[in-house]
């Protein structure tokens, strides 16, 4: 019998075609010029520009702030993450276990979802107005001495909040699809041999949810770098101190506020390199703890 | 946004169809809400005084998102023919070489008459060059105010503060009435360049930066951080207070009557007219008694219109018509009325005194007086590139002074390093 041989013909390839396209335009091209404008100095209108090798770069990593801002970047991006997902599944599994009106509850956890990370700034922040807000008078009445203006801390705690408060909402959704995909049988199964519910969540549920869990690790992780710079820009804007600032919220202030062309570039390339450092760490050494 | 966009679209179109004869000039500002209101109808009043030209104006968002829409568009070689740019923005579009045109050369070679001290002094050489060519042309200005709660003031037995010495006095009798006794709503514009001016104190080597951008900032002098020393001790004691870096934050604290003194700018009387329910009245900005040569005039703040290159000689007629107009005295005139931004030309000054409008309301007056008060050799502005990320650092800097995280002297060391440090890549970038 004749072996088959496939014919190498151009229709995968054109099956790949609108993807590569997208990439290409939205993504591998403007990367590459990031990356091109990252080694030069070049005025607003670009008049005029010089080849500079890593002075950029320099110029980033050297200063202070940016090195207060990125550390701050990762803190708020370990800890956005953590506790959004640690509370999306907790409220994940409680609202599965409910049976009178469900649906309700359901609804209402993930209305958050709708909200646009601006909005959810200017609430987060409103909230928390010295004049006006009520969280804050609420807090001060306990005897916190909360004060956002002046305290690092306490600003990076209301940023937090309202990071965490805008994505437990998505989390909620996957994490309750991702139960409700569990088998009745196997639950069944689980709840004969042990009675402990606390321990059955453990050995059964929460491996099952291992594949869920660790997308969200890594959708929230992109959210909590990337996507809360609505929610910093209306609610600290980096205030005080520019201890809640995080390295986008930067590369905006640089580049967008400040038309510095070529250092904002350069803040945008050790961005990318930052993340792609973190993916690849967490597809190579989380996700073999995964079974799917 | 969407719904503006799409009515400029209409209009661009409508104009496309009905006037074809004559030549459009487009206008991208940052005027919105009630400003923009106002800046479209002067734009309708141009267009009704003459039909060669047709100017369309649109709003591009705040001042940051006007540059920045600006750049994209020069860059992509489809730039409007007028843009409003702030004034820490002036040094990247006037160090760019070739962007702009200037405005002098540009009404000059369109025939209009132009004479610079026909503008009031205060604004007259801000954005200008070295030697005294005006680059931009003036369009909202504004300067630091200070305005008290009448009623607060007479509870605590005061009057009005004209200095910081007299200030120290009345603070105390204010917190007994229950006040705290003063805020202010920009750190930066208020509270380092117009000290710098309100005292004759030079701010930058280089004649203020508008010789070279080869120049380094003089912030970190003695009279300076004495007063942010004093700052931070009227804050301790209660006579201060510290909302933050946000505009509307501190002056919400004055509208609110917790704090009976707060400085904006001349441009905010407006919306405090509407907001504050209570009798206020504006004064001029206190200055050390003894500093420098205080009292001198302030600078301005605000934005000013200048003119892209790479338009044929048809379209820049256009802008310089425009701007013959917009520097009308009865256009001025109008402009201050109802926005609060001063009159940039004396004609327009007089205009508005000859017409009784400060006996209607002399609060309005106080802006105009300020910038008109006897100049020094550094009060005619600053010109200092990557100032929008020099006035971050300092709105850091300050906060850290706030909250006790630094000394004085430390935080003022960090701003000069950091400036110096922006100063130098700046003059690195246009340079050459």
């Amino acid at each position: 019998m004749k072996r088959v041989q496939f014919e190498h013909s151009a229709v995968p390839y054109l099956f790949i075609a609108p993807q590569i396209l997208i990439i290409s335009i939205f993504f591998l091209w403007p990367a590459a010029q990031a990356l091109y404008q990252s080694f030069l100095l070049e005025d607003a209108f670009g008049m005029s520009s010089q080849f500079v090798w890593f002075r950029n770069f320099e110029d980033v990593l050297t200063s202070s702030s940016w090195t207060r801002s990125a550390i701050f970047t990762v803190v708020f991006s370990v800890l956005v993450s953590v506790l959004s997902i640690a509370i999306s599944l907790f409220l994940a599994v409680r609202a599965d276990e409910v049976i009178r009106g469900a649906k309700s509850y359901k609804t209402l956890l993930m209305w958050g979802y709708a909200i646009a990370p601006p909005v959810a700034g200017l609430l987060g922040i409103m909230m928390f107005n010295p004049l006006m807000g009520d969280l804050y008078k609420a807090f001060n009445s306990f005897g916190f001495e909360f004060n956002h203006i002046e305290n690092a801390n306490d600003a990076a705690f209301i940023v937090i909040l309202i990071a965490v408060w805008k994505q437990v909402s998505v989390n909620f959704i996957f994490f309750l699809s991702g139960l409700q995909g569990i088998p009745k049988s196997v639950q069944e199964a689980a709840t004969l041999d042990c009675k402990s519910p606390e321990r059955r969540f453990w050995t059964i549920t929460f491996p099952l949810l291992a594949p869920t869990t660790f997308f969200l690790l890594v959708i929230n992780l992109t959210y909590a770098f990337f996507e809360t710079f609505g929610i910093i820009d209306v609610s600290t804007k980096g205030a005080p101190g520019g201890s809640t600032a995080t390295l986008v919220y930067k590369v905006y202030v640089d580049g967008f506020l400040g038309a510095d062309m070529g250092g904002s570039a350069a803040q945008s390339v050790l961005l990318m390199i930052m993340v792609s450092v973190l993916t690849v760490f967490q597809f190579r050494f989380i996700e073999r703890k995964v079974h799917y | 946004m969407f719904r503006k966009t799409l009515m400029a679209a209409a209009a661009v179109f409508a104009i496309g169809n009905t006037a074809q004869a004559a030549t459009e000039i487009t206008w991208w500002h940052a005027m919105d809400g009630a400003l923009g209101d106002v800046v479209n109808q002067i734009t309708e009043d141009f267009n009704a005084s003459q039909d060669e030209y047709k100017l369309v104006s649109i709003n591009k968002g705040g001042y940051e998102d006007t540059m920045t829409a600006g750049i994209a568009a020069f860059r992509a070689k489809n730039q409007p023919n007028i843009i409003q740019i702030f004034d820490a923005g002036a040094a990247t579009i006037i160090n760019a070489k070739g962007a702009v045109k200037p405005v002098q050369d540009l009404l000059e070679a369109n025939n209009v008459n132009f004479d610079i001290n026909d503008y009031i002094p205060g604004v007259r050489y801000f954005y200008a060059d070295s030697d005294g060519k005006m680059i931009g042309m003036p369009f909202n200005s504004s300067t630091p105010l200070l305005y008290y709660n009448k009623e607060a003031l007479d509870k605590a037995g005061v009057d009005v503060p004209k200095t910081w010495q007299e200030f120290e006095a009345a603070a105390p009798k204010l917190k007994e009435a229950g006040y705290t006794a003063l805020a202010q709503s920009h750190s930066p514009w208020i509270f380092f360049e117009n000290f710098m001016s309100r005292h004759n104190l030079q701010m930058a080597t280089a004649n203020n930066g508008y010789d070279s951008t080869d120049v380094e900032i003089l912030y970190n002098n003695d009279a300076l951080k004495d007063h942010w020393q004093h700052v931070k001790d009227w804050k301790d004691a209660g006579y201060y207070g510290y909302y933050g870096r946000a505009w509307g934050a501190n002056q919400d604290a004055f509208v609110q009557q917790q704090v009976a003194m707060w400085i904006g700018s001349s441009g905010s009387f407006g919306g405090l007219r509407k907001s504050a329910q209570f009798d206020f009245g504006a004064s001029t900005l206190p200055y050390w008694e003894g500093t420098g040569d205080a009292p001198k005039s302030t600078f301005i703040g605000g934005a000013a219109l200048f003119a892209f290159s790479g338009h044929d000689a048809a379209q820049d007629a256009g802008v310089a018509e425009f701007f013959k107009f917009l520097t009308k005295p009865e256009t001025q005139y109008y402009w201050h009325k109802e926005t609060g931004y001063v009159p940039i030309t004396n004609a327009a000054y007089e205009l508005a005194k000859e017409d009784g409008y400060y006996k209607e309301s002399p609060d309005a007056e106080v802006g105009i007086t300020q910038l008109s008060e006897e100049g020094g050799e550094w009060t005619k502005g600053y010109r200092l590139g990557f100032y929008v990320q020099i006035r971050e650092v300092i709105y850091r800097e300050v906060d850290k002074i706030m909250n006790g995280e630094e000394t004085v002297d430390a935080a003022f060391a960090t701003i000069e390093e950091e400036a110096n440090g922006l100063l130098k890549r700046f003059n690195d970038t246009y340079s050459n």
